[in-house]
């Protein structure tokens, strides 16, 4: 009786345990957002939040007058993003479309551990390959005093990205179910037929997701940009001027700035806004995936 | 159909440069790479800032950094997985603890990196040291160890759990006795996925624990190391001399490059051995 009693005793205390070692995912985030906040609330309430955003100019090491305008890095981040995503997307889909729809089960296999495998390289790899191979180039080809630009920047993170976009792609493209295919073969309907008619169409809002999330991770790779944009504080006219995204300018200039010091808080309140708008990125990527199993049932 | 093979053609060919390009990138690399190793090159300290010896302390430095975080973060990482699979699938503390961790796994490294500077380096007061990025990266590898240990625990079919129960043993000692060891090799393949993604981490050590030139080995938890991503950053953005520094620098991003591509491959052969005996198994 006594032993049962144990046993029992050993049971609760063991759940207790998991159950609050689990509780650490949850305390860890929250210490995040914690610090993010404690740390730039400074910046916060001597510059302020929206002014901040607005500000076209960051001069933040000015000693007489310095100026705290996330404007620039915001902008730069964006446009860097757009831009690989229109070299990846089609990159992205054609692979995924390949693996999924027209390849064979051996050579299938071999692309989706090659896909895996490049996606598993660091960044500072892909950053390190971009200066070597591609600033020179570039600035050859296109004349410019310097290679490191947003162009540069946007082409090596299209690449990084490719095999992202192709797998969650690919993901989607599976779901299609089969007798959608089996019917559009049945009526008569070629290979492009069925692909660009039927499964693309059906896919699209998981191909929409795909890309979303694509969209995030390119906003947050930081080795690449900060390698390869040039890292002036501007907003970039073209795609042949340096530029510098909020991830870069959080890493080269955390550094440097001086504990405590508005620069300091303002790299933190930095910091924060990209943590919103990836969290705000995975949360619509959640919610149109959620509608489009939904739309698709489980799938083949 | 004409339009039909001009598309085949068209997707064939996307992909065929795709595959050119990343093979072409990778061959530069190695085939400039390999002129600098040797064994010196790997088992010898850095002289002469840099500009002699070899790069063995940011080798040491990355494994002591992957080792320390994944042991800090396995034991969370896995009783957190274990709840949600085994204790309470369902049920609002659970779901809060699902969307932290995949709240967890979008922020991005940099911000893992700020974090881990505020608190670790400036709170806690631990400077930049091996203890700092540690536990910046153990964070940082939670969500993926969370998330690949769920889907492994989910491989377990139900059936060894009714039987485990119904031969008398509770539900501990079905975790630890049946749950576990069925699917310990998946959790194995998943450890070691992520320390191949921890290892090329560069944002999340870059101002918590790296410094960029040390001749000796790091001394104890507290002292600043050198790794093997932030070296190749800082021989570009702080080498003085790229006549000598960019050949070191394509030296070690193949002894990275060797490393995470051999762990990943030998975890994703395993990991595909092992698909196929589950389905036969179960």
């Amino acid at each position: 009786m006594n032993n049962e009693k144990n046993k029992i005793l050993k049971e609760r205390t063991i759940e207790k345990i998991i159950f609050i070692f689990s509780l650490f995912s949850i305390f860890s985030l929250f210490l995040i957002i914690m610090i993010l906040f404690r740390e730039s609330l400074p910046s916060i309430k001597e510059v302020g939040l929206i002014e901040m955003i607005k500000g076209r100019e960051w001069y933040p090491t000015d000693l007489e007058n310095p100026s705290f305008g996330f404007f620039p890095l915001i902008y730069s981040s964006i446009y860097i993003t757009i831009l690989s995503l229109i070299f990846s997307i089609p990159l992205g889909l054609s692979l995924a479309i390949y693996i999924s729809e027209i390849a064979s089960e051996k050579i299938k296999s071999i692309l989706k551990i090659i896909v895996e495998l490049i996606s598993m390289i660091p960044s500072v790899v892909f950053g390190f390959v971009g200066v070597s191979i591609l600033v020179p180039f570039i600035q050859k080809t296109f004349n410019l005093s310097t290679g490191y630009c947003v162009l540069t920047a946007s082409i090596v993170l299209a690449l990084m990205a490719t095999p992202i976009i192709a797998t969650l792609c690919e993901d989607s493209l599976r779901m299609v179910p089969l007798n959608l295919r089996e019917a559009s073969t049945a009526l008569g309907a070629n290979k492009y037929q069925t692909i660009t008619k039927i499964i693309l169409p059906a896919a699209s809002s998981g191909l929409f997701t795909a890309i979303i999330l694509g969209a995030g991770r390119i906003i947050g790779e930081t080795m690449v940009v900060l390698m390869l944009s040039g890292g002036s504080a501007m907003i970039p006219e073209s795609v042949f001027d340096p530029a510098r995204p909020i991830t870069s300018a959080i890493a080269s200039e955390m550094g440097e700035a001086v504990k405590g010091s508005l620069h300091y808080s303002a790299l933190f309140a930095m910091g924060m806004i990209l943590f919103i708008i990836s969290i705000a990125i995975s949360i619509i990527a959640e919610f149109l995936s959620k509608r489009y199993s939904l739309k698709l049932g489980k799938g083949r | 159909m004409i339009k039909e093979k001009i598309f085949l053609f068209f997707i064939k060919s996307i992909v065929l440069i795709i595959t050119i390009i990343i093979f072409g990138i990778f061959g530069y690399l190695f085939y400039n790479g390999i002129k600098v190793i040797n064994l010196d090159f790997i088992f010898s300290m850095p002289r002469n800032f840099m500009r002699e010896g070899g790069i063995f302390p940011a080798l040491i430095g990355t494994f002591l950094l992957i080792t320390l975080s994944i042991t800090v973060s396995l034991p969370f990482g896995i009783t957190t997985a274990v709840y949600l699979s085994e204790y309470k699938p369902k049920g609002f503390l659970s779901d809060i603890i699902k969307i932290s961790i995949k709240t967890l796994s979008s922020v991005p490294s940099v911000v893992f990196g700020l974090f881990g500077y505020g608190i670790f380096v400036n709170a806690f007061g631990f400077g930049v040291s091996l203890i700092s990025g540690a536990l910046t990266l153990s964070i940082l590898s939670l969500p993926i160890i969370i998330s690949s240990t769920l889907e492994a625990l989910g491989m377990v079919p139900q059936s060894y759990r009714e039987a485990s129960m119904a031969l008398g043993a509770t539900r501990w000692e079905t975790i630890y006795k049946v749950i576990i060891p069925a699917a310990s090799p998946s959790i194995l393949t998943a450890i070691i996925l992520s320390i191949a993604r921890v290892a090329g981490e560069t944002a999340p050590i870059l101002f918590t624990a790296c410094v960029f030139y040390q001749e000796k080995l790091p001394s104890s938890l507290f002292s600043p190391v050198m790794a093997l991503p932030y070296h190749i950053y800082a021989l570009i953005s702080e080498g003085t001399d790229p006549q000598i520094h960019i050949p070191i620098a394509y030296g070690t991003s193949v002894v990275l490059l060797t490393l995470v591509i051999f762990l990943s491959l030998y975890a994703m052969i395993y990991r595909e051995k092992r698909r196929k005996y589950d389905k036969i198994r179960y």
